[in-house]
This record gives C-alpha cells, structure tokens and sequence, in this order.
C-alpha cells in the first residue's frame, strides 16, 4: 500500500494555538451539535467578557514543585494543541499557568490536590501543566467548586515509566459554565489513570483526551456523573493509538433525573495503521431515573490497521429494571430505598476504583444527595 | 396464628386470563402444596400475591390477617408477614448479599440489627445452609449456580421469618445434596415458626423432604382436585394427564 493510500482518521481534525483557525461553531458540526451553544456565554465565539475570579490553589505532597508561569513559559502547550474553538480561546486568553512537577524517579507521598475555585464574573481561563519525569508516580486531584464561566487546558505529561493517577471533581455551583481539555501523553510503559467525576454546574463540556509517544502506554479513563434537571453534562473521549502495543480501556457511568437533565457521552477511539497490538475498550452506561431527561452516547472505534489485539465498545442507556425493585421490595425494603440500592449498584464498581479514600467519601455522599433530591 | 385467604381470585396477564377464581386458605402450622403441570397458573398465583407489577388482580381477593394485601405495595406486603420465595431469583448488580440482606432485615424488623448481631446471625445463617461465607461479598445472586440462588432464597426466608411464606418451585433445577440441605431449611424453619407454608412445585420430589398437610392440584387457572399427602402419591404414579384433559 503506498503512502497515498494510507487510511487516515477523519475523527480528529484541525488543532491549532490559533482561535482563527477554528470557524465560530454554529451548532451543526458534529463536534458542536449536542451542545446548547446559548449556555456558553459566550465563550466560543469571542463575546464573553473576561473578567471573571477564578483561583487556582495547590496543597502539594512535599516532593512535589508547584510553579505559577507567565504565558510565555516554553513548557506550555508542548504535549496538547487545542482541538476546537473554546480550547484554543482558552489558550489565547489564560495569563498565569501552573505547573506542577513530579521529579524523576519519585513517589509522592500523598496526593496533590489542586483547588480551583470560581468566585463568580465574567469569563476565565486556566492553564494547568503537570509533568511526571520518567519513572516518577503520583496521585492528583482536580477539585473544581464555586461559580464560574470558565475555559481551561489541562496538560498530563507522563514520562517514561511514571504513574499518575487524576480524580477531577466538576462539583460547581448549580450556574456554573466549564468548558475543560484534560490531555495527557504517555511516554513508554507510562501509565495513566484518570478518574473524572461531574455533579455540578449547568453547562460542564469536560474532553478527556490521551495520545501516545512510544509504546507500552496504558490509559484507564474512568467516569461518573449524575444529571440533575436542566443540566448539561458533555464528556467527549479521545484517545488516539499511534504507536504500537498501548492499552487503552474507557468506562463512563452516569444517572440522569428531572426534566431537562442531559448527558453527552462520545466516546472516540483511534487505531491508526502504524498501531499494531492495540487493546482497547470503551463503554458508556446511562441509567434514566425519570422522565424528562436524555442520554447522547456515540461511541466510535475507528481501526486503521488490521493487528488489533483488541478493540470493542459498548454503549446502553435504559431504565432501572423493575425486576431488580420488585425483588427488593419484595423482601420488604420500600420502594426508594431499593431504588438507592440500585443506584448505588450502578456505580459500585466504579467507586472502588477512585485511589483517595477521602474522595470516594464525598463522591458517595454527593450520590445520596443527590438521590435524596 | 395467621391466616392467608385467598378467594375467588381471577388474574389476567394482559388481556389473558390466567386465574379464573382461586379459594384458598392457609393458617400457620400448615403446609399446603400446589401442584399442577407447566402453564396451570401456579407461579402466577404466587407472583400476583406478591405484587409483581404484570400480573392484573380482575376480580377477588387476598387478605393476611384480615388485612388486605392487594390494597398493598410489594414492600408492605412482605412487612406484613409474606415472603416469596423465587423459582428466578434476580440479579441485582452492584448490591453484596450482605448489604441486600441488612437492608431487607431492618425494613421489615423496624429496626437496623446491631452490626455485630447481624454477623453472628448472617454467619449461622450461611453454615445451616453450606453457604460459602464469601457469598455475603458477592454481588445478589449474579453469578450464582441455580442451587445457590435457592439456598440464598431460603437463608432469606429463615432470616425475615414470614407468617405466610409462598415456595415458588424451590425444588426446580436441584441436584439430590442440595434439595436435602435446601428441604432441611424449610423444616428448620416450619419447626420453629409459627408459620404457613405454600409450596408451590411441579413435581413430587420435594414433598419427600417435606411432607404437606394438604395437596392441591392446579389445572386451567384453578384448584381442580384438594387431599392430603396421599394426592401427591397418586400424581406421581398417573401425571397430570387427567386433570390437563379435563381442563382444556
């Protein structure tokens, strides 16, 4: 097969530093087309005021350095290229980055956690670079709380061999915009897990996205949310295989209540043809609790070669089954309680998988608040 | 003492009539099978009893007590004394048995067992009835063998200790050990409850282990034959072949 016949993606298209370089999203392009553009206040074409407070603060592990950048930092915008308008916007726009480092060969001693918290305003924009060098491990938590209109980059690059475990909480208040790219590359035999978990705000579009620089990475992006009436939660996957033998597995798991309550799921997966030994996984499940409320989930595995090691995805949105309640309630356990129990179920196995005791604590308790609403 | 009646009960699934008029009556110290060949209408008895949202009470009535149970939620009911135990029991992702069991026995005690209790009972519990200890982690009965769904049925019935407990084919799908261990738990607890028991099977295996006061047969959505143990003998020699000729 020659050069000019080699299959290319047409799952990610433009990046660029540039807002220009991306035409004013109108609502019909796929990659725009679930999201109420009226909601964004502006942040994707140009019209949002900027002068919004949000506070960026980091309670480090000890061996961890915490700097806060200038823009023109040479370290920024080296492992992502923004991939659409609001994430190159947000690019154009931050004036102070942070950027957190683990150094080589060192394992934080407990987690470090980033407190970024909106007081309100106009629009702001984020920039956060967090940088394992080569076989060093970490646990990160991305705690997002307050109000805000905000847009942000977030950068993970793991190198060779290092560990870094995220949780990032989208706990905003109930008015709260957040338009967020979290992408991490994976140097060789670098592991990546991340845990995202969105409850609040009325608009949050969080694309998680992973690339890889050589081979033998291994990415785990694990999700939950719960839909309340009139949000809008988005989550949008990428993960691009261009290197032989990485792993990749995507599980997303959320529940929706209340008129209006709406949750995007698109799951994109890319095995190119220089990928060979590829394994990949990717499901997304949506349990509707009332009417009222939607479910969007588009997965797409897009193989471009023909030695995958593995590679499926699935995808189901349905409804609490009423043999599940029925024999619950059948031993005498009424009927909210056992729909708690169901829920519960739903995201049990997920929950095991969040790494800081403390976190899976308030992720479960915002669950039951959630349920009791 | 307790009493369940059941009268002139007529049930639909859809618009298909499967009980077309239904007497009985069980008090506590009693046990009555209903036998009766696939498609008779016993399972549906036992479900529409239960509440199960398909079944369609059209006509009659049940009363626990005096108190009547159609008028009831599926939780009330079990909280007022009826247990069903499933031919299927359901999976139930995500829940362990323990959480399952300890929810189940504070809604219908009224009060949350101590924790250390509920251990102790839980784990007594299990050993009467060869339940590995580990089944109190594992998710209800998703991945169960079908005899360990039922055993986990009757640790259920020996821990919520009905006044009423209906059997729906328990006994189906059991090799010889654990029919025996799974008919010790029914008469374990028949033994030390005042309780009434409706043992609801297709053949007459069980009712070696556990022997009914009373036999009823079912055919076309009815009890189309009543008699004591002896009834039981006579269908396992002639079938239902009678009654199934009869009924169509």
């Amino acid at each position: 097969m020659g050069l000019e016949t080699k299959p290319v993606s047409t799952l990610h298209e433009t990046t660029s530093y540039n807002v220009e370089d991306f035409p004013v999203p109108t609502g019909r392009e796929e990659e725009w087309r679930f999201t109420p553009l009226s909601r964004l206040k502006g942040l994707h074409n140009g019209t949002a005021a900027g002068s919004g407070a949000v506070a960026v603060d980091v309670d480090a592990a000890p061996e961890v350095t915490v700097e806060t950048v200038s823009r023109d930092d040479a370290r920024l915008g080296r492992a992502y290229v923004p991939a659409d308008r609001v994430s190159a916007q947000a690019y154009a726009s931050f004036e102070k980055a942070t950027v957190i480092t683990v150094p080589r060969a060192t394992a934080a001693s407990r987690p470090t956690v980033v407190n970024v918290r909106g007081a309100g305003g106009g629009a702001a924009y984020g920039h956060i670079l967090v940088t394992l060098e080569p076989m060093a491990e970490a646990v990160l938590v991305l705690d997002h709380r307050g109000t805000a209109v905000y847009a942000d980059n977030v950068e993970f690059v793991v190198g060779d061999g290092a560990i870094l475990k995220v949780v990032s909480l989208q706990d905003w208040d109930d008015d709260a915009v957040h338009v967020s790219h979290h992408h991490a590359a994976l140097g060789r035999d670098a592991t990546f897990r991340s845990f995202a978990v969105t409850l609040g705000g009325d608009l949050v579009r969080l694309s998680p996205s992973v690339s890889y620089t050589a081979p033998g990475g291994d990415a785990d992006l694990t999700g939950l949310y719960f839909v309340d009436a009139g949000q809008h939660l988005e989550h949008r996957l990428l993960v691009d295989h261009t290197v032989p033998n990485c792993r990749s597995n995507v599980t997303y798991k959320g529940a929706l209540q209340g008129d209006g309550a709406h949750a995007v799921w698109i799951g994109d997966v890319i095995i190119r043809a220089e990928a060979e030994g590829t394994d990949t996984y990717e499901l997304n499940r949506n349990l509707i609790l009332t009417d009222g409320a939607r479910a969007d989930s588009v997965p797409n595995l897009e193989i471009l070669t023909g030695e995958v090691a593995g590679a499926g995805h699935a995808s189901a949105s349905g409804r609490i089954d009423d043999e599940h309640l029925f024999y619950l309630q059948a031993r005498g356990i009424p009927h909210e309680e056992a729909r708690r129990l169901v829920v519960h179920g739903f995201f049990a196995q997920l929950l095991e998988r969040i790494e800081v005791p403390e976190i899976r604590e308030r992720v479960l308790a915002a669950v039951e608040a959630e349920l009791a609403r | 003492m307790s009493t369940l009646e059941i009268r002139d009960l007529h049930v639909a699934v859809g618009d298909k009539e499967i009980l077309r008029g239904v007497d009985l009556t069980v008090r506590s110290g009693q046990t009555h099978a209903i036998m009766g060949p696939n498609g008779s209408g016993k399972s549906t008895l036992a479900y529409a009893i239960a509440g199960h949202p398909k079944y369609t009470i059209t006509s009659g009535e049940v009363l626990l007590d005096g108190e009547d149970l159609l008028g009831m939620t599926v939780d009330e009911r079990a909280r007022a004394g009826l247990f069903l135990a499933m031919q299927y029991p359901v999976e139930v992702p995500g829940v362990s048995v323990s959480n399952f069991l300890r929810s189940a026995i504070t809604a219908v005690r009224g009060e949350a067992p101590k924790l250390r209790e509920f251990a102790k009972e839980l784990k007594s519990g299990m050993d009467a009835l060869s339940i590995d200890p580990a089944f109190a982690q594992r998710n209800t009965n998703e991945g169960f063998s079908g005899g360990e769904k039922k055993r986990h049925e009757i640790l259920q019935l020996e821990l919520l200790k009905p006044k009423i407990a209906i059997l729906d084919e328990t006994d189906s799908g059991l090799d010889v050990d654990a029919l025996r261990v799974v008919s010790e738990g029914i008469n374990r607890f028949r033994a030390h409850e005042d309780t009434g028991v409706l043992l609801i099977t297709h053949y007459t295996r069980i009712l070696r282990y556990v022997t009914p006061d009373f036999v009823h047969v079912f055919a076309g959505g009815r009890v189309v034959e009543e008699g004591g143990p002896e009834l039981a003998e006579k269908l396992e020699a002639e079938g239902y072949e009678a009654y199934t000729k009869a009924s169509a």
